[in-house]
């Protein structure tokens, strides 16, 4: 519709997208990596189930969890597990983390021009055997870290390890005289994501969240606020 | 009959769907989805414009609706900032920041800015910063596949052609790639600057990115063709600094890569806002 000024008004497009909230982070240390999410999925005002998986164990030294739009949520995962297989069928090995983490971004970026909706984080040991984390944004930018959070909470969570894992802004501890070791990078996570459950309306009540080592990984769940 | 077209397109084929099922796999290349004007609804959901507007020409009420357009995109693509690439009679000197946004949010403040093609070639990133590592990426596999087939090493000029005219053929995408070609070869050092528009200049020196006025003002009034090396190196510091200071998109790590006949080094890699300081102290120290 054309005003006489020339200007288009734009009446409400419908997307196919919708966010369904949710947080994720990943922890990585020097032989181990920790990677949790919460499992609410959200719509607008409405909790639509306290229970809905946002973590996938691709083998048993690498994981990915999701965050943004539960059916690209399931629709990756559901590929990247599919592509997991054939490798491993082809090559008579499992995937390495690196492999792994490289192939989620060529899923993303071949979708480039009709997005997954999902914020990833990939954690896992690499063939060294050293804890490595892999964030995305929605399209496939890839950058190995130390430690990552998407989704509703990131903004809350990522300062916390900002402080915490990287030591930054901290006058009281010398970066060599600190080591993370993995019962402070567990409680830590399960902290981090506890306090972002306090404050961000679309993070809470149950919490998956693994430990990942040269012995394999290990599953755990916990409770958080179901307000 | 393969023209230099289809062979590029079945390369990118075949690098993006690793193998094929019969019809229900395969792909011919990045997907689209089935809706009568994809581009402009790839374009409506990622923003990802750059930052140098085609619409500046025109009245305020049209470039509010683009900002609006910017600000309702759902998804906010990270976008590269700070580069800037010279050569000079030493060789070629390479320096990026390391911040990528999202929208306000910092996204990551230790982002690789600079892409290695091969051993001689880097290749930098601004703009989107997975459309850059994408192309980047498949030029570094382009390169390696000439270099087997031909049994010489490609040169700057020939790999900037190849990137160009890949993009070129993606024009109105919505891509966005503002990317430099930086290299040591036969003629020397060689810098060319690729566009996702299609552009592919040359030039002694080149700055990209929302900090690149700021990088230009210290990077012009340093630059000669013979400056030592050290000096060349800290030149391409002091502008990337100058240029994180300024500008709030950019920040991070300043990282400084220098190019010669044997190849591609990294020199350096400090913190943004320490090097600040420590130019503060040595300027007191001048005077």
């Amino acid at each position: 519709m054309e005003t006489y000024l020339g200007e288009k008004q734009q009446a409400s497009q419908w997307s196919p997208y919708i966010n369904n909230g949710g947080s994720c982070l990943a922890v990585a240390g020097e032989d181990f990596a920790v990677i949790a999410s919460d499992t609410r999925m959200s719509l607008g005002y409405s909790i639509k189930t306290r229970y809905s998986t946002k973590y996938l164990k691709i083998t048993e030294k690498c994981s990915i969890v999701s965050s943004g739009m539960q059916a690209d949520i399931f629709t990756l995962h559901k590929v990247l597990k599919s592509r997991a297989q054939i490798y491993e069928q082809k090559h008579g090995k499992p995937m390495s983390t690196d492999a792994v983490a490289k192939l989620v971004s060529r899923l993303l970026y071949y979708r480039r021009f009709f997005p997954y909706y999902t914020f990833n984080i990939v954690a896992g040991i690499d063939d060294e055997g050293v804890g490595c984390v892999f964030s995305y944004d929605a399209i496939g930018t890839l950058e190995r870290v130390k430690y990552s959070a998407s989704g509703s909470g990131s903004s809350l969570i990522e300062p916390v390890l900002d402080n915490q894992v990287a030591l930054k802004n901290r006058n009281d501890i010398k970066k060599e005289d600190y080591k993370l070791t993995k019962e402070n990078a567990i409680d830590l996570v399960k902290d981090a994501i506890t306090s972002a459950g306090e404050r961000d309306i679309y993070t809470g009540d149950f919490v998956e969240i693994s430990i990942i080592d040269i012995n394999g990984t290990h599953e755990d769940k916990f409770e958080l606020r179901f307000d | 009959m393969f023209t230099l077209g289809s062979v590029l397109d079945n390369e990118l084929k075949s690098s993006v769907e690793d193998f094929s099922f019969e019809t229900e796999f395969s792909t011919n290349q990045l997907m689209l989805p089935n809706i009568e004007k994809p581009f402009e609804f790839a374009q409506s959901i990622i923003s990802l414009e750059k930052d140098l507007d085609e619409n500046d020409n025109q009245p305020m009420f049209h470039q509010q609706k683009k900002e609006e357009r910017k600000e309702r995109a759902l998804i906010k693509g990270s976008k590269g900032t700070t580069t800037l690439a010279f050569i000079y009679e030493k060789g070629t000197v390479v320096a990026v920041d390391s911040r990528a946004t999202s929208g306000q949010y910092i996204a990551s403040q230790s982002v690789q800015k600079v892409v290695p093609v091969n051993q001689y070639m880097l290749g930098t990133l601004a703009g989107g910063a997975a459309d850059c590592q994408f192309f980047l990426g498949h030029l570094g596999r382009i390169c390696n596949l000439y270099e087997l087939r031909n049994n010489e090493k490609i040169s700057v000029a020939a790999a900037s052609k190849l990137l160009n005219n890949i993009l070129y053929s993606y024009r109105n995408y919505g891509l966005s790639v503002g990317s430099m070609i930086c290299g040591y070869d036969t003629r020397g050092p060689q810098l060319y600057y690729i566009d996702s528009d299609g552009s592919r200049l040359k030039n002694s020196l080149f700055s990209v990115g929302s900090g690149s006025p700021f990088a230009y003002g210290v990077l012009d009034a340093g630059y000669r063709w013979d400056l030592s090396k050290e000096d060349a190196i800290d030149l391409g510091r002091r502008a990337i600094c100058a240029a994180t200071f300024k500008d709030s998109y950019s920040g991070g790590t300043v990282k400084v890569y220098h190019i010669d006949e044997n190849g591609w080094v990294k020199i350096s890699d400090d913190d943004a806002s320490e090097l600040w300081y420590r130019y503060e102290e040595k300027e007191k120290k001048n005077k």
